[in-house]
Order: C-alpha cells, then structure tokens, then sequence
C-alpha cells in the first residue's frame, strides 16, 4: 500500500511535469516551480539546522567504539573513541564520507535452530555507497549546464566519469552506478520482511523520485537526445537571474525538472535531512573526554536531594552503636 | 509446576521458535501481547511519594483503565515538547532516521524474541508517529500517511510494555549511520511515562531507597557495617588475614563508592572481599561510605532528574570526608552516569585532586576534572609497575572468559585495561567471537532495570544472544567462567548462564585479581574467596614454598 502510494506519486508528479511542458508552461516550469524549489530547500534547510543547532546539548553522550584514552600505555581508538574535537572530526569524517558505522553492519542467523552467528552484511553499506556518491558526482555534472564557462573541476570530474567512452553521448559509469544504488536500495525494501514492516510512504517516495530523476535523465541524453543548448541556455538564465525559456525544450526535460524541484523542496521536510543531520549527531560528533573537560548543561537547575545532614538525623543512632563516626553527636536522654 | 518467573518454567526448544519475519498486519494495528513474564510491575504509589514524583497510585498492567491523570494528552504531548526543546539528541534523533534497518537485528531482544517492535527502529517510531503527528509540518497535513499516528491510551500502554523492553544498551547505536540512542529514546519515553505516574517498581523501589539510604538495597549504615564485617570474616577464613573496614573516614585520601549490589548478592560478595583484600594488601588510605553506599544510580533508568539527585550523594559526601579523588569499583551503569553525566549534573568538583596512584605516582589525567577513576584502571596501572604480587596459577582451574559490559563498552570505552589485569591473573583467558565483545558486546537481558523475575521470558529471551556467545566458548575452550565488571552482569549473567549455558559461573575481575595475590602473612591458600577448595593447592609442598617466596618478594 505503501509502496504503491509513492510510486503513484512520483509517477503523477512526472505526468505533471511533462504535461506542463507540453501545454507551453515552460515558464511555470521551467522557471518559477525550480525557483520556489530551491529557495524552500535552501530556506528549509538552514532553518532545519538553525532550529537544531540552537538547541542545547545538555550531557556529552558519545558512542564509544573503540578503547578509551586513560593509561599512557594503552593505545587509544583516536577515530572510534575520540578524546579531542580534531579526533571526533576525523570520526565524523569516516561516518559522512565512507559511513563508518554501516560498514560495521552483520546480519544474524540461527544456525541448527540454536545457535546465533553474524555474518559481515555490506549490501546495505554498499548500495547506500554507490546511491549517494553517484548522486553527488552526478550533481556535479550538472553544474555545467549552470556556469559558463564550465568549471575545471566540473569537467574533469565529468572526464572522469566518462572514462569508458562507451557510446555517443559517451555513458557515464555513475549513471549505471546511481540507478543501480537506487534499485537495489528499493529492492531492499520490498524484499527483506523487516525494513518491508517498518517502510513509511515517506521512504518509497524519496527513492522513487531519485530513480524517476535518473531514468528521466537517461532518457533524455541517450534515447531522446534533447536539445541541451535550449537546456543550458534555461538553466543559466535561472542562475543568473535573466530568466529565458527557450523554444523547442523537449517536455521531457520538463518532467525531469519538475522531479527534481519536488525533491529540493520535500527535502527539509522529511527524513532526507539526514544529510545536514548527521553532522550534528552528538553521539558521534563529540569527544569521550567528559572525565577531563567539564561539560556544562545551560538548563542545568537545582533538584531536591536527601543531605547528609537528614540522613545522619535519621539514622545516627544506628551509626554510633555501629562505630561509625557522626558529626553530631548523639543527645544524651 | 514452576511458575513465569522461573527459568525452568521456559522450555529451550520453545523459545529458540523465534521467528524473525514480521506478522503481516502493520504494527500500528497491532497491540502487545501483555503475557505475564514478559513485563514487570508497576511502580508503588509508597515509592512515587518518596521521590515527590505526580500522580501516585496503585494499578496493574493488565488492568484495562490504567488510571491516567486528568488532561494526560497534554501532559505527555508538552512533556515532549520541553524535551525536544532540551536536548538536541532527541529531536535529531526523532528528525533523521531514514528506516534503513541496519539496527534491527542487532538487539538481543529481537533476536531472542522476535517481536518486530523490539527493534530499536520501531521502538523509536513509537515515540516518532506520536511527535510526526503532532510536531512536524507533514505530520500535521498528511497524518497517518505521513506516518503519524494519534496519542491514545494504547499507545501509553504500548510505550510502558516497549520501554521496558528495553535495556538502554546502546548496541544498536554502534550500527546506526546517525549514531542514533535508542538509549536516549528509552530515557525519553521513560520520562514522558513517569509524568503520567507510570513506572516498573523494580526500578521506583530502588531509586526511593537510594534516595533515602543512599544505595538501593535500603541497607542501613549498621547493617552495612554487619555485611562488610561477614565478608571480613569469611576472607579471614580464606586468607587468615583480618581487614580493616574504615567508614565514613574523615580525612582519608580515597573516597571508594561501589554498586550496593557488591555488598549482598552472590557472586558480586566475592569481588567485594577481593575490594576488601586489594585495599588492605596495598595499605592506601581509603574509606566506604554508608551515605554515598551506591555508586549505581537506577534514577538513570527513571529521569535525568531522578539520576541527578541520586547522584548529588558522591561529592557531596567527597567534600564532606574530605578526600582527595575517588574510586570506583566494577559497576556498569554507575560509570555510564560517572562517564557521561556526573560532573555535568553535580561538578565541579574542584575542591578535589586529580586522582593519583599512591603506590604507583601514576597521576590520572584523563580524569582530571571529574576526579574519579576506574578500580580496573588503577589496578592496571598497579599490575603495570609491578606492584602486586600475582600467582596467576591459583587461578588455573579457571578458564575464562570475559563479557564487555555494555555501559564500561559503550558509554566509555574501557577494553584493555579490564583485559590487561584479567591475563595477568589468569593463565587461561578466552574471548567470545568478535561480534559479541568490545563495542559490540550483547546485554546481559537485565540491564536498565529490568533484571527481575517478574519479566523472565524476557530476560531469557534477551539473554540469549550472549548465552550462545559463552556456549560457543564453554564448547570450543573448555571455557568455565565469564568475568564481568557490573554488578547486574553478576546478578543476571547467573540466570543467563545456567540457562543457555549451563555450567560456567560469572565473576567479577577483581575476585580474580584477590585470588591470585599473595598477601603479606598470608596462610597457606588452599580455598578460594568461595571457600571452595582450589584444585591443585591442597598439595604441602610445593604450594607452600611458591608463598613464601612469594611473600619474601613481596616483602
């Protein structure tokens, strides 16, 4: 049911966007709704973060996965247990950029009915791998189509990526690794019974829509062969505040952008803040150095304890014929 | 017949019929199966009124009305708001999830029972559907297909059944690409119960005793003396050496705070002798303290309020003593709250020093704000300077292995030092397999309060994982003893142990250490701190040469 919302959804939303397209609302489409996206991501996003970040982190609670900095002697686990703000960078360098805790991942099995082992799962780790750097190099590509002249670095990385030099316009090796990081994540959550049970519309939707943004996309540079000059010529106007909507734009193209401004403006709103969020996860981006450096709680209040004073008033007696030393004395009858 | 809260009442091959694959019904349409032994009783309305905690009363968990407050919606849903406002964990941790699953098989829960809400994903969404609903922008317009989902009655009920189902681990967060603490979730749903007046009483009744008492056994000061000096006597017996037993010394250098559990159950009484023993053996100057007699803190598993003013008790009976650093024994949970909380809820401590050894000279510098250390990183440090004169083959009838607890593991990262002083007093020391120690240790199934009879399905179903782990080892090592540096380890790991894998007894570290170490005037060693004769020493000769060799060095 789930799973049949969002793809109801996504496929909507692409009708939209190409029927927009063929019924000349290019500038509705083209222009105004990919503006809106963008400004309700960024807007979104900094005041996602915003509205985080000014909240207190009241206790220094880390996740320790290595050996602590105590004994001299002992090697500490700098990047698993990290004891300075630049070691719990460098952990929360792993985690972003390599996903540190996913590569960590087993999968438990009940072997002779009794017996429970783990097994190394990298799948998961592997498939979110392939899905979020291909995206982010895909997204790279596409900043040729919004500075000219094209950057260096846009165009090595793009060089790169078309290493192959398979077909005419050449395949990019993070096309098939995109599609292929999506579909696997998506099968993953069609097949394996538990992530199946816990799977919300909100986590079809966001897949569907990147695997609509990228067939989309492959259709329109290898089947359809859109006109990428009107394209660029759009896009530009866009960045540049001169907005231009070029005749003859495939509504293709349309369908595709409007996926894509979808996604841009559902992004602050849902659980793709994981991106900005993972940051921010304290567990992960704090030092295990509270025994050395004290942490202050800015909401910290008094509570209500029992003194020693009201503890040794109700038992001193006990205390004296026991031997244990008082502060007060005991009254004499 | 026995009963729900016995282990014999369970058959293995009845709950080893876990299945992992979820029913087909959506969770939210389906409710728990409240059965007895799989949760535990309300907290007593005498206990609530001790700590001044809201709406005090009387109920039962399979009552159909649980008596909620008047306008208890607004409670729960102003609860929450305060605390998304407070902690920025909690609100990332309710925003970030993207249900990858990567934790769902990581819980001993899941994996012994298979309730599909035992993974630390779904239990979080128990809370997540609440705050989707009513907090965020696509809660409110799309509802349940935005996956929220209304604040009922059986929804508080669902949370009290799978929030304390939860042993606040923290395994599953090692795994989570966000770091996510279902830990924290746990603290939170506890929390948000507790202004309802809901609470399990085998953690209320504990926290209403340390409150009062000081420790959570609601031993009073003389009866603390009588237990201390029973385990003086039995040490004398093993050791013919009499220990002293300083209490609420003024003046002392050391302020040793232990769990109270030490001081009554059985096998933790043995690492309290070994304490006792060490102490004494070392001549340091050091006092217990009956007003600070628990370092464990079960206010952790009720409120952050709570923990806080259970906590208070160390340094101000620190202060009031007048000594300079303090000691922790083998605890769990007490050093998750020594760790992570207590110098930010009760600090600074700045009228003390920064601990240093004074056999050794070693200064402590990584606790120098916090002013307390681990008994296992002094005894290390001692072990390292050659300060203890060990004979490692009184222990070699013992083959043993040793369980990372999970907040020493987890909340702080202590792997080596309890491992350097285990193969410094053992010839035989064997690991379980790697995905069940260190940072990926498995809960002894009783943790966070939840070590009790009453909910014995649970314990054993939680306890299986590490149980397969000893089983593996009892089997491929020979494997006879499990080592565990936290009090609830000593009392859970028991039952865990007998049931899954019967024939390996648990110990605490320091046990061991006091069983290897010859004292000064000792008498010829032939019984362990057990008083259970030790294999191999009831031989004259050479034993009794190796003592008083041992004892010249010494000297």
């Amino acid at each position: 049911m789930n799973i049949l919302v969002a793809l109801a959804a996504v496929v909507g939303l692409f009708l939209v966007g190409l029927l927009g397209g063929m019924s000349g609302l290019g500038w509705l489409f083209g222009i105004v709704i990919p503006s809106v996206a963008l400004l309700l991501f960024l807007g979104g996003m900094v005041m996602k973060v915003l509205g985080w970040a000014k909240i207190p982190v009241p206790f220094r609670i880390t996740t320790t996965c290595g050996q602590q900095k105590a004994l001299d002697w002992i090697p500490q686990a700098k990047l698993e247990n990290p004891h300075t703000p630049l070691q719990a960078a460098g952990r929360m360098a792993l985690e972003v950029l390599f996903f540190r805790s996913l590569l960590r991942n087993t999968k438990a099995e009940l072997v002779d009915g009794r017996r429970l082992v783990y097994r190394t799962d990298l799948a998961l780790w592997f498939g979110a791998i392939l899905m979020h750097w291909s995206f982010l190099i895909i997204l790279i590509r596409h900043l040729r189509l919004m500075a000219n002249p094209v950057p260096g670095f846009v165009t090595f990385v793009e060089a790169a990526d078309g290493f192959l030099e398979i077909g005419l316009p050449a395949v990019f090796i993070t096309t098939g690794t995109f599609l292929l990081g999506v579909s696997y994540l998506l099968y993953r959550r069609f097949t394996n019974p538990q992530v199946r049970y816990i799977s919300l519309v909100g986590d079809y939707f966001p897949l569907f829509l990147l695997l609509g943004i990228g067939l989309s996309g492959v259709w329109m540079r290898h089947l359809d062969k859109v006109d990428i000059a009107g394209v660029k010529e759009m896009m530009l106007g866009l960045f540049h505040f001169a907005p231009v909507v070029p005749e003859g734009i495939s509504p293709l193209v349309y369908g595709h952008l409007f996926l894509a401004s979808v996604l841009l403006a559902y992004f602050p709103f849902s659980k793709l803040t994981h991106m900005a969020g993972v940051f921010l996860s304290p567990t992960r981006n704090l030092a295990n150095n509270n025994r050395a450096v004290r942490h202050v709680n800015p909401w910290d209040y008094p509570v209500k304890v029992h003194t020693y004073d009201e503890y040794e008033d109700e038992l001193r007696e006990k205390m004296v014929g026991a031997g244990i030393p008082v502060d007060k004395p005991l009254e004499k009858e | 017949m026995s009963k729900f809260d016995e282990p014999d009442h369970y058959k293995q091959d009845q709950l080893l019929q876990i299945d992992w694959r979820p029913p087909r019904a959506p969770w939210m349409d389906t409710k728990p199966d409240m059965r007895p032994g799989t949760f535990i009783y309300p907290g007593k309305a005498k206990n609530l009124n001790v700590m001044g905690f809201p709406h005090a009363r009387d109920w039962a968990v399979d009552d159909v009305d649980w008596k909620l407050p008047e306008g208890w919606q607004k409670i729960v849903l102003d609860g929450m708001a305060e605390r998304l406002t407070r902690y920025r964990s909690f609100k990332l941790f309710m925003d970030t999830c993207v249900r990858c699953g990567a934790c769902a098989d990581k819980c001993h829960f899941f994996l012994g029972g298979g309730d599909p809400k035992n993974m630390p994903v779904l239990r979080a969404e128990l809370l997540r559907s609440i705050y989707r609903k009513d907090f965020t922008a696509m809660g409110k317009i799309f509802g349940s297909l935005a996956g929220g989902r209304a604040l009922t009655e059986d929804v508080i009920k669902e949370w009290f059944y799978y929030f304390y189902q939860c042993t606040e681990c923290r395994r599953c967060s090692v795994f989570c690409p966000y770091g996510i603490d279902t830990a924290e979730i746990t603290m939170m749903g506890r929390e948000l119960l507790g202004l309802l007046g809901l609470y399990v009483n085998w953690v209320l009744e504990p926290v209403a005793n340390c409150f009062r008492l000081g420790n959570h056994l609601a031993i009073q000061p003389h009866g603390l003396m009588d237990t201390l000096e029973f385990m003086a006597d039995d040490i004398e017996e093993a050791t013919g050496i009499r220990v002293d037993i300083p209490m609420n010394k003024r003046g002392a250098e050391i302020l040793f705070v232990t769990p109270s559990g030490d001081f009554v159950a059985d096998p933790g009484i043995y690492t309290c002798m070994g304490y006792m023993l060490l102490f004494h053996e070392l001549g340091i100057d050091y006092t217990w303290s009956s007003y600070a007699s628990d370092g464990g803190n079960f206010g952790l598993f009720t409120s952050h309020e709570a923990m806080k003013r259970l906590n208070a008790k160390i340094y101000v009976e620190a202060k009031r003593l007048g000594v300079k650093w303090i000691l922790g024994g083998e605890c769990g949970h007490m050093w998750r709250v020594i760790n992570q909380y207590m110098d930010t809820m009760n600090g600074p401590a700045d009228f003390l020093e920064i601990p240093k050894s004074p056999i050794t000279g070693t200064e402590f510098p990584h606790a120098r704000s916090t002013k307390m250390i681990h008994l296992m990183e002094f005894v290390a440090d001692l072990i390292r300077h050659g300060k203890l004169n060990l004979d490692k083959s009184r222990n070699d009838h013992i083959n043993v292995t040793f369980h990372d607890s999970c907040n020493p593991a987890r909340a702080m990262g202590i792997f080596e030092e309890p491992r350097y002083v285990i193969r410094n007093v053992c010839n035989h020391f064997h690991e379980m397999p790697e995905n069940t120690i260190r940072e990926q240790t498995f809960c002894c199934g009783g943790g966070a309060g939840l070590g009790t009879d009453e909910n014995m399905e649970m314990r054993l179903r939680g306890g299986l994982p590490r149980g397969s782990a000893v089983r593996h080892v009892q089997e491929k090592h020979g494997v006879n003893q499990m080592a565990a540096m936290c009090a609830i380890d000593r009392a859970t790991l028991v039952t865990v142990c007998d049931y899954w894998a019967p024939g390996v007894k648990v110990t605490g570290i320091t046990e061991l250490v006091a069983n290897a170490m010859i004292f000064t005037g000792e008498k010829k060693r032939t019984h362990n701190l057990r008083l259970e004769p030790i294999p191999g020493m009831e031989l004259d000769e050479s034993v009794g040469e190796g003592v008083e060799e041992g004892a010249a060095a010494h000297v």
